[in-house]
């Protein structure tokens, strides 16, 4: 029967089902606690809610404007130094935490972005232009700019690894 | 400029409704999970966890990087407070850089929405350059 359920909701209806639960549990055994834990989710909620609203204008308008193949030039295979362009400083640009974009990535995935620059784009949201001052005023100029230079860096490594192995299983 | 006609519009309007009701119930797990780890962390646990050691703290810095996540700035701020504790940079750095590139919350999202083998791997690897990243910036900057 769970079985049943399960094929009928789909992995992420279990996903959400089973966190759901684990709410439930959590105000049976402590109250206290799951109303604390309720706050912060509203809070999080509030914060996440206008990342959620640019991501769906965004993927609207990728959509609306871009065709498949477009979106393989751009992001696909042989989209060379513009595709990491694109990936590092779009990653760079996003605002908001980093789950927001996979629905956007996903699609775009869909329609051809290549694995490295799906990576690349995930690792450089980590660098985040509008923290610097606050980064800066904790650990300094050099330690910044360093760390942020080999971020950007690794996001190519990194893509590229994620590129190779991901393939490397499907061969 | 040529306008888009109102059909295309609204085939693409669909298509992304689509696919957003696809994710939802996804990123509201992810949401809610965050919530739940966040409320149950308690906010003094951070500085417990390191030993001293410089091989095995940026280990941990960058785990513990892993398994919290949330917005960068939190991270900044964590990371402060860990270094007035006297925690190695090495493991401050891993731990920041674990922080925003690993995911092991959103890691189930992350696999239905990009795939189980990407998710795993980025994460993965991600998680070993934290640690390269940790060790070549603190090399550079002459703090070790």
């Amino acid at each position: 029967m769970i079985a049943g359920i399960g094929e009928k909701v789909g992995a992420s209806g279990v996903f959400l089902t089973c966190i759901i639960v684990v709410y439930f549990i959590l105000g049976i055994v402590d109250f206290e606690l799951a109303r604390n834990t309720l706050h912060v989710l509203w809070t999080l909620i509030l914060r996440v809610l206008p990342i959620l609203i640019l991501v769906f204008g965004i993927m609207f308008l990728t959509n609306l404007f871009f065709e498949p193949r477009n979106i393989v030039i751009i992001l696909g295979k042989g989209s060379g130094f513009r595709g990491w362009a694109f990936a590092i400083s779009g990653g760079i640009i996003s605002s908001g935490p980093i789950y927001m974009w996979y629905p956007l990535l996903g699609d775009l995935k869909e329609r051809g972005m290549k694995d490295s620059l799906i990576a690349a784009f995930l690792y450089n949201r980590a660098i985040k232009i509008p923290l610097i001052p606050m980064m800066v005023s904790y650990f300094g100029w050099p330690f910044t700019v360093t760390l942020f230079i080999y971020m950007i860096l690794f996001s190519i490594a990194n893509g590229l690894a994620v590129e190779k192995f991901v393939q490397g299983g499907k061969q | 400029m040529e306008f888009v006609n109102l059909d295309t519009q609204l085939q693409a309007l669909r298509k992304t409704v689509q696919s957003f009701k696809r994710t939802l119930p996804i990123l509201l797990g992810v949401i809610l999970l965050l919530a739940l780890a966040s409320s149950l962390t308690p906010k003094n646990l951070y500085g417990k966890i390191f030993t001293g050691n410089q091989i095995i703290d940026p280990l941990i810095g960058a785990m513990v990087g892993s398994v919290a996540g949330g917005n960068p700035l939190t991270s900044y701020i964590i990371g402060g407070e860990l270094r007035l504790q006297g925690i190695s940079m090495l493991a401050v750095t891993a731990f920041i850089v674990a922080w925003v590139t690993v995911g092991v919350i959103q890691l189930p999202a992350e696999a239905l929405m990009l795939g189980k083998r990407f998710a795993i791997i980025r994460n993965v690897t991600s998680f070993f350059t934290a640690i390269i990243i940790a060790i070549l910036t603190v090399l550079i900057l002459g703090w070790i």
